[in-house]
């Protein structure tokens, strides 16, 4: 092989050689590069775009008024809203207030009541304070969240649903 | 195509004598043809140990339940026979071909860096020693499938960082080889013979070439990245540190899809040198065949997502790669019909080289047409890891690539060995081939379709008959393929010394201007090319 030849093979090596390298350097430059192509497409969150919810009902509204009947203990206890607004279907948050002014420890148990009579089967909890009994050290105050939602199989004429709860002692409950 | 003008002068004046002789002939040889038959024995080698293991895995799956393997071998199994059938057997099979045929067919000496060439072979070595020897490590082979996918590769044990390296030496060795294959092209063509009068095969190599110079790095990056996740605190996988499992799939298959066609195109190559030749006819449509075959490279490189499509990619990138692999399909299929034209109206005769090529332009149609079926996003998303994919693969990798070599082996033993070989023993070599083939893969179209999911060493019961007749067909194939291996060497010990040209349409350099066997140094003179 002469050496014009040989010289010719190196430079076509090298030229080769350059693009190996180059193409091992664009490997690790896709790291960077798609995190921002994604970025500025905003396409890294495609796959939480199913978790809609498709279940409200938003051609109609209704006004759900919040009670809290202290009937049962002579205690502060109240809604912190005094009605909310929702369409059927809607997962809403609602919080009331317990404080405990009776000098003791105390537990009991909240009852919800819901007007009008057969509104009750419609309010689907998922968190409710009424699930369980609670119990309150002396003077302490509370904030209680209720989340729930109307269904939208409620009727088409069931605009506004009261909600009540009251709070009964549990004997012999404190802890 | 390339007329000569003179025949060569040509004798068996090579002498053997200033040669190292038995191993040290193999270990420090230079010569490109001692080269290539190295990488051929080497990967025959592989593809025997490759089909153990996939015989291993059939057997297992010949009935539902678990009879013979347990199933963290079973995965260890169909990760390593991937990775030993794909880098351990077809592309060094196709190397092998390209050092014995790329200097004889554009009337080079040698390859341009022989030295090089040398140590591209001996790196294959010790890498499939590290591949295989994997199994015996605690822990067991590499069980995440070939394509390494993290997590699941993270966290295995050393046989992953013997996995690497091996994926490591393998890159370092074909990128030594492509450089050398594409220097050759370039710069040692023998008067005359410019790049539009070059056998195909010489063609489909410069591109294949190219292909694994751009991205054999990239997996060389992608492998190098795990490896730092497993041992250095980098998270480029780890979603816990920021990173994101979803970036290698896109790394691993802009190698992976490219690397599909460095498997097949040198395929088209020995089929476009054997139909001319069996039906005497020149090949039809040279030039669109060298465009076909660059449009199909330069696709490849836009078509990786098809292998993700359930990733959760947006539909804007799905519809992207659904297309652009749907266009593959049209290069393709300018190749399909060429062949068939060169076949129309030839003098056709049936030998082994010509029933291979036949049964490759056959099922590796079936093969494209299942891509096709892949290629549509929503039947992907109902069909991706079943064994329609499978199928799909086994199809255009066994009856493409394997096939074609088989045919090259046939069509130019007589040239490597100055022997023939038993053509009744490679017509049943063929037949046994396609039949045990067929049996093996095309119910497994069934299976995926029926939703039987693919890597498990187990199986619901209603997929019970068909995996049986699967295994059947496995059988067939593996042991046919003994007879190759029989064929072969029984050709070489034997005494039917084969003609110079025994085939009577071949005109290529290394038909018309050399003897039979092909001389130890040929074309130290160039030839002239008209």
């Amino acid at each position: 092989m002469d050496a014009a030849l040989a010289d010719r093979n190196r430079q076509t090596m090298t030229k080769l050689l350059v693009i190996a390298v180059a193409m091992l350097g664009f490997g690790f430059a896709m790291v960077p590069m798609y995190r921002q192509i994604c970025e500025s497409l905003g396409i890294t969150q495609t796959r939480v775009v199913g978790a809609a919810n498709t279940q409200v009902d938003a051609s109609r509204s209704v006004t759900v008024e919040l009670l809290a009947s202290s009937g049962g203990l002579p205690w502060r206890f109240e809604a912190l809203e005094r009605e909310v607004r929702l369409h059927p279907g809607q997962l809403v948050t609602v919080n009331y207030r317990v404080v405990n002014t009776l000098g003791r420890p105390v537990t009991a148990h909240a009852v919800m009541n819901a007007a009008p009579s057969n509104a009750g089967r419609y309010i689907e909890k998922q968190a409710c304070f009424c699930f369980s009994n609670q119990s309150f050290a002396a003077g302490e105050e509370r904030v209680m969240p209720v989340v729930f939602r109307v269904s939208p199989e409620a009727p088409r004429d069931m605009s506004t649903i009261s909600l009540s709860y009251t709070f009964f002692e549990q004997p012999g409950g404190a802890s | 195509m390339s007329a000569a003008t003179h025949a060569q002068d040509h004798g068996h004046h090579d002498d053997h004598a200033h040669h190292p002789t038995g191993l040290k002939r193999w270990l420090f040889t230079t010569n490109h043809k001692d080269i290539g038959t190295l990488y051929l024995w080497f990967s025959l080698t592989m593809f025997f140990m490759g089909g153990v293991m996939a015989l291993l895995l059939r057997a297992e799956l010949f009935q539902p339940g678990l009879q013979l393997i347990n199933p963290e071998f079973f995965n260890s199994l169909t990760t390593v026979h991937g990775l030993v059938m794909v880098f351990g057997a077809i592309m060094p099979a196709w190397v092998g071909f390209a050092n014995w045929l790329i200097p004889m067919q554009i009337g080079a000496a040698d390859m341009a860096f022989p030295r090089m060439n040398n140590w591209s072979f001996w790196l294959v070595v010790p890498a499939a020693i590290l591949l295989v020897a994997s199994f015996f490590v605690p822990g067991g082979a590499a069980a995440s499938g070939w394509t390494l996918y993290p997590p699941l590769i993270i966290q295995q044990g050393i046989s992953i960082d013997m996995t690497i390296l091996a994926v490591h030496i393998l890159g370092a060795s074909s990128i030594m080889g492509s450089i050398n294959i594409i220097t050759t092209i370039l710069n040692l063509r023998a008067p005359g013979m410019t790049l539009m009068k070059m056998p195909l095969f010489v063609w489909t190599w410069l591109i294949t070439a190219y292909l694994l110079i751009a991205v054999m790095p990239v997996l060389a990056g992608a492998v190098t990245m795990l490896l730092t996740d497993r041992h250095f605190g980098t998270s480029f996988f780890n979603a816990a540190g920021g990173g994101d499992p979803t970036m290698f799939m896109h790394i691993f298959w802009f190698f992976g899809h490219p690397e599909v066609y460095i498997m097949i195109l040198p395929a088209f190559g020995v089929v476009s040198a054997i139909i001319p030749a069996f039906a005497r006819k020149p090949l039809f449509g040279y030039a669109s065949m060298v465009y076909a075959t660059a449009s199909i490279a330069i696709l490849s490189f836009i078509v990786w997502g098809h292998h993700m499509f359930t990733v959760g990619m947006p539909a804007a990138g799905n519809l992207f790669f659904m297309y652009a692999t749907m266009l593959i399909a049209v290069p393709t299929g300018v190749k399909i019909f060429n062949w068939i034209a060169t076949m129309w109206q030839g003098s056709m005769t049936f030998e082994t080289p010509m029933l291979f090529s036949i049964g490759f332009i056959c099922l590796f149609t079936i093969g494209g047409f299942s891509g096709l079926v892949l290629a549509i996003t929503p039947v992907d998303i109902t069909l991706h890891n079943t064994y329609y994919v499978v199928a799909h693969f086994h199809y255009v990798l066994v009856s493409g690539a394997l096939f074609t070599l088989f045919a090259g082996a046939y069509f130019w033993i007589p040239k490597f060995t100055g022997k023939m070989y038993n053509e009744s023993l490679g017509k049943l070599h063929f037949w046994l081939s396609v039949i045990g083939f067929n049996i093996a893969f095309f119910p497994q179209h069934f299976l995926g379709l029926a939703g039987m999911p693919r890597r498990i060493p187990d199986y619901a019961l209603q997929f019970a008959e068909w995996n049986m007749w699967s295994t059947i067909g496995a059988f067939i194939f593996g042991f046919s393929q003994l007879l190759f291996l029989y064929n072969m060497i029984e050709c070489i010990r034997s005494n039917r010394k084969a003609a110079d040209n025994p085939w009577e349409g071949a005109d290529t350099l290394e038909w018309t201007h050399l003897p039979s066997p092909a001389p130890y140094h040929s074309f130290e003179t160039a030839p002239v090319v008209k």
